[in-house]
């Protein structure tokens, strides 16, 4: 069986599976990596939302064959580390405005507000109403309102 | 606290001299009464509550009142649990928390975290120190083991306040001894008793000494409203940090030995069944592939990850029987609904009179969760083990053990915290399924429904249509009558039970009116009440079709019951050339869902002039021992109902909205607030974008690109929650609350922007916007471009 190896969550690891199984799975059940969710495995909720050096990714649609060797893939639980700290700012954010009811989607959530955060920071301007619209990540629970409210409080605190 | 009032408390704990159990004064329902409950036997300090009933205040109403106003399913749910909640228990452990099982399930709607600051409040002791778990099924428990019907505080909050109180009362008698002063010198704060020379001892030095060998009877008085410091101020979830941090477990995450990945390929049409996998040989060499069995359901596979489940169930080549409505679609089961509708018991117009009559329909919407349906399932000779989200647990062990061929005893059930509910959750569907696959293979496993399973064999709220007829005189209105005509909701997740058991101890009028009702009917009537004053008012429900998956969807019936009827309010409004908002002040019955109006009305500024196609709603609903009311205002212009999002229903925005909510008293002003919010999001996407197509047997959505509930993009920008005091103190529920003012506040302000009254919801129903996945096989290919939308 094929070894494939990336970087998680700052260390290199390697798993022996066929090149096509997708990331979520490798993470979930083989490596018992549980942060990113499943919610419908055709990249629609985005529940399994993680970052692939540094760029938002959904891992129930990447092939693990496709990941190199250098691909750093981060989840939420490699989060804290990217800054540092215990929490990552955005995650502060989320408990200080109590946003998870069921909390499924949360991890996914919070990966896709970092990445929208940095986004518009390349871009060279400021996070907009229109950016929180467009994001994809589904919360049956309709936590949307204090999500948007964090987002603007974590991106304020972000470096 | 004071010491002196701890001293006053303490004192009366001791020499209850109020305690004649007739209640108190002044606004709380439960004043200085006594309780009686127990000091379990054992080694470390345990205290258990049994309670006399909650004292119901008579409703006393001018006109006739329908039946909720005297005794409603909050009532039906509280008396079912009152017998056996004499076995709610607390303990005082060693390190100084208290830990108390909850026999609820959470489902994201908060109840760990307002559990732990009931108790947090009448123990004195810190909410972090306060430890809340799920308790597995406890078939003891009898009926008072099902979350549902917004009802857990409802129900809960008076017996596991009893049980603290008796924790705190054994705790200072035991202190009075180690600190050598009478208890009413004591004071307790923060986990620590303090004597007058300022000495404390500790909650958890003293868990051991203040056990006693012997179960005994006590009796105590709970805390007066002015002495709590928890109950009512905003409080973060007790499960933030985990749920933010990934670590939060779910019934998937768990790592149970053995339990490997497991699907089940399923039926193209609604409920068929396998006859037989043609190549079984093929499958069982797949990559990844463990063991293929049939059940009742479909081919089940168990394999190394959940990806190669879905490769190899799309590798299936599987004989189908038949399904339960093949050939079939919305407009044929639309039409059993027609047929099945009963009679206006108002036949003819008197000739002054104004009639309006109108006529809705709402679709199939699906309850589904984000966490899809799962269950871990580890079945053996002689036991089992399951692990899940459930909602009713003791009815899932029951049903267990029959599919498996075991006594109830035999099988243990773990209540996991759910990735929501929504009502999906008071079935047990995965868990038994997972259960009859574990047993046929002999190997743990670890089962999770496709996302396309949910919409194509899971349950749904089923379709209904809604009759209305008003009769108005002048400025009165002489009759309103509302007939819902529904596929069958199924209740066999034992509310059904409940009911039978309890309706005999119902007051003895309301027994009489429900005597002879099924089991749905009963539910809409004890839980549809129309809080205006229309003269003669009926609201009446019939089903039809019971070959459909059914379940109560957060809110039941009131979502849909709500939306016709404030439509027709606002159409009544119009004829009687009367604003909305003034004709509900005009008729509304009650003030506690007057006060709801009149706050909405001016935080929303109601009547502030709206552009062209823009315009403002309002509505109101009243269950769950409160009352809700909501304004919005919707953007209809095409500029926006066009606007481009991809691969997105976009339509009609919600700009603004307004809500107040009476709950009662509130427990959790900051969960009750996000359960407000979450109850909007519900409402907007019922109304405007959520719904499932049946097409000749089978329904056509299958993921969330299909099935369209609210997302950022339908959110509106503005969403202030505003809540009521009421100065009672009787915790209404949340769950379920903002839910129906929501979903009828937008069709109002819709129906308003553009001029017409919509008739089918949502109101998107009639086209359909995206292309089918495909039905065999039954889940869509996972992609493998996700590197391409990276951001």
């Amino acid at each position: 069986m094929p070894k494939q190896t990336f970087i998680l969550n700052g260390k290199p690891v390697t798993v022996n599976v066929n090149d096509d199984v997708r990331v979520l799975w490798v993470l979930r059940d083989l490596l018992g990596v549980t942060g990113p969710k499943y919610g419908c495995g055709i990249n629609v909720c985005k529940a399994c939302t993680s970052h692939i050096n540094g760029k938002a990714f959904n891992p129930c649609s990447v092939k693990v064959g496709d990941l190199k060797k250098k691909d750093r893939v981060t989840t939420i639980e490699g989060l804290p580390d990217t800054v540092g700290k215990k929490l990552h700012p955005m995650q502060q954010a989320w408990i200080d405005r109590d946003v998870p009811q069921c909390g499924y989607c949360q991890p996914g959530q919070i990966m896709a507000a970092v990445a929208t955060v940095k986004k518009v920071r390349r871009e060279g301007r400021q996070l907009r109403e229109s950016d929180l619209d467009e994001i994809r990540n589904i919360c049956r629970c309709g936590t949307y309102a204090r999500i948007r409210e964090a987002v603007e409080e974590g991106a304020r605190n972000m470096r | 606290m004071s010491i002196a009032e701890t001293a006053t408390d303490a004192g009366n704990m001791h020499n209850p001299s109020s305690a004649d159990g007739t209640g108190g004064s002044g606004g709380s329902g439960l004043g200085r009464r006594s309780f009686l409950g127990y000091v379990v036997g054992g080694t470390t300090l345990v205290a258990a509550a049994e309670f006399a009933a909650t004292p119901r205040a008579d409703a006393v109403i001018p006109s006739a009142p329908q039946i909720p106003e005297l005794y409603d399913l909050e009532d039906l749910q509280t008396d079912a649990a009152l017998p056996t909640s004499a076995l709610i228990s607390v303990t005082i452990n060693k390190d100084g928390t208290a830990s108390f099982a909850i026999p609820r399930a959470e489902v994201g709607q908060g109840i760990t975290t307002s559990t732990a600051m009931i108790l947090a409040d009448e123990l004195d002791l810190p909410v972090s120190k306060v430890k809340v778990t799920l308790a597995p099924a406890r078939p003891e428990l009898l009926l008072n083991q099902l979350t549902g019907g917004s009802n857990t505080t409802v129900s809960t909050y008076t017996p596991i306040r009893v049980a603290a109180a008796i924790a705190r009362n054994a705790l200072l008698d035991a202190a009075a001894i180690e600190l050598g002063y009478a208890v009413a010198r004591l004071r307790t704060y923060e986990g620590l008793i303090e004597a007058p020379d300022g000495t404390t001892i500790s909650y958890g030095d003293l868990a051991d000494k203040a056990a006693s060998p012997q179960t005994k009877k006590v009796e105590v008085v709970l805390k007066e409203a002015k002495d709590r410091k928890v109950v009512g101020r905003p409080h973060n979830r007790d499960d933030a940090l985990a749920a933010v941090t990934g670590q939060k477990n779910f019934s998937m995450d768990l790592d149970v030995k053995g339990a490997l990945p497991t699907m089940v390929c399923r039926p193209p049409t609604l409920n068929g069944s396998p006859r037989r996998l043609k190549n079984r040989k093929k499958i069982k060499r797949m990559p990844g592939v463990k063991d293929v069995v049939k059940v009742n359901t479909g081919i089940a596979v168990r394999a190394r990850t959940f990806g190669q489940c879905i490769d190899a169930i799309r590798e299936m080549d599987v004989v189908w029987n038949k399904g339960s409505v093949e050939g079939e679609s919305d407009h044929t089961i639309l039409a059993g609904l027609k047929r099945a509708e009963i009679p206006m018991i108002v036949p003819n117009v008197p000739i002054l009179a104004d009639q309006i009559d109108a006529d809705f329909a709402f679709a199939f919407r699906s309850s589904a969760a984000l966490e899809p349906n799962c269950a871990i399932a580890d079945v053996r000779e002689d036991s089992a083990e399951i692990w899940a989200g459930l909602k009713v647990p003791i009815l899932a062990q029951q049903n267990i053990a029959q599919a498996v061929g075991l006594r109830q005893d035999q099988v243990k059930v773990n209540v996991i915290t759910s990735g929501g509910s929504f009502g999906h959750k008071l079935f047990s569907d995965a868990a038994i399924e997972a259960a009859k696959i574990s047993k046929k293979m002999k190997k743990p496993v670890r089962l999770m429904w496709h996302r396309a399973d949910e919409p194509r064999q899971g349950r749904l709220h089923p379709m209904v249509t809604s009759r209305v007829r008003a009769t108005m005189l002048g400025n009165e209105v002489l009759s309103f009558e509302q007939r819902n005509t529904s596929v069958v909701t199924d209740f066999s997740h034992g509310l059904g039970e409940i009911i039978t058991s309890t309706l005999d101890e119902a007051p003895t009028s309301v027994g009489k009116a429900l005597g002879g009702l099924a089991f749905s009917e009963t539910i809409f009537t004890l839980t549809q009440e129309l809080p205006y004053n229309f003269g003669a008012v009926t609201q009446l429900l019939s089903e039809t079709d019971g070959r459909f998956n059914t379940g109560s969807m957060r809110n039941i019936y009131s979502p849909d019951t709500a939306v016709a009827s404030e439509l027709v309010i606002d159409m009544m409004a119009k004829k009687m050339k009367m604003d909305p908002l003034e004709f509900r002040l005009k008729f509304i019955k009650d003030e506690r869902t007057r006060a709801c109006l009149e706050k909405v009305a001016e935080e929303g500024n109601w009547g502030r002039k709206m552009p062209a196609h823009r315009a403002q709603g309002i509505a109101v609903h009243k269950e769950y021992k409160g009352s809700t009311a909501v304004l919005v205002e919707i953007d209809t212009r095409p500029s926006t109902v066009n606007r481009k999002i991809r691969n997105a229903v976009t339509g009609p925005r919600v700009t603004k909205v307004v809500m107040a909510v009476d709950a009662g008293l509130v427990i959790n002003p900051r969960g009750l607030e996000a359960q407000m919010q979450g109850g909007f999001m519900d409402g907007l996407a019922l109304t405007l974008t959520s719904s499932c197509h049946l097409r000749n047997g089978k329904f056509l959505e299958a993921s969330w690109d299909n099935y369209f509930y609210t997302r950022q993009w339908n959110v509106p920008r503005k969403i202030d929650v505003h809540i009521m005091d009421p100065g009672v103190d009787q915790p209404g529920g949340a769950g379920e609350a903002g839910v129906p003012a929501s979903a009828a506040a937008v069709a109002c302000a819709y129906a308003r922007a553009v001029g017409k009254v919509p008739t089918a919801f949502p109101i998107n129903h009639g086209e359909i916007s995206f292309k089918p996945k495909t039905f065999v096989p039954p889940v869509p290919k996972s992609p493998t471009n996700g590197l391409k939308f990276t951001y």
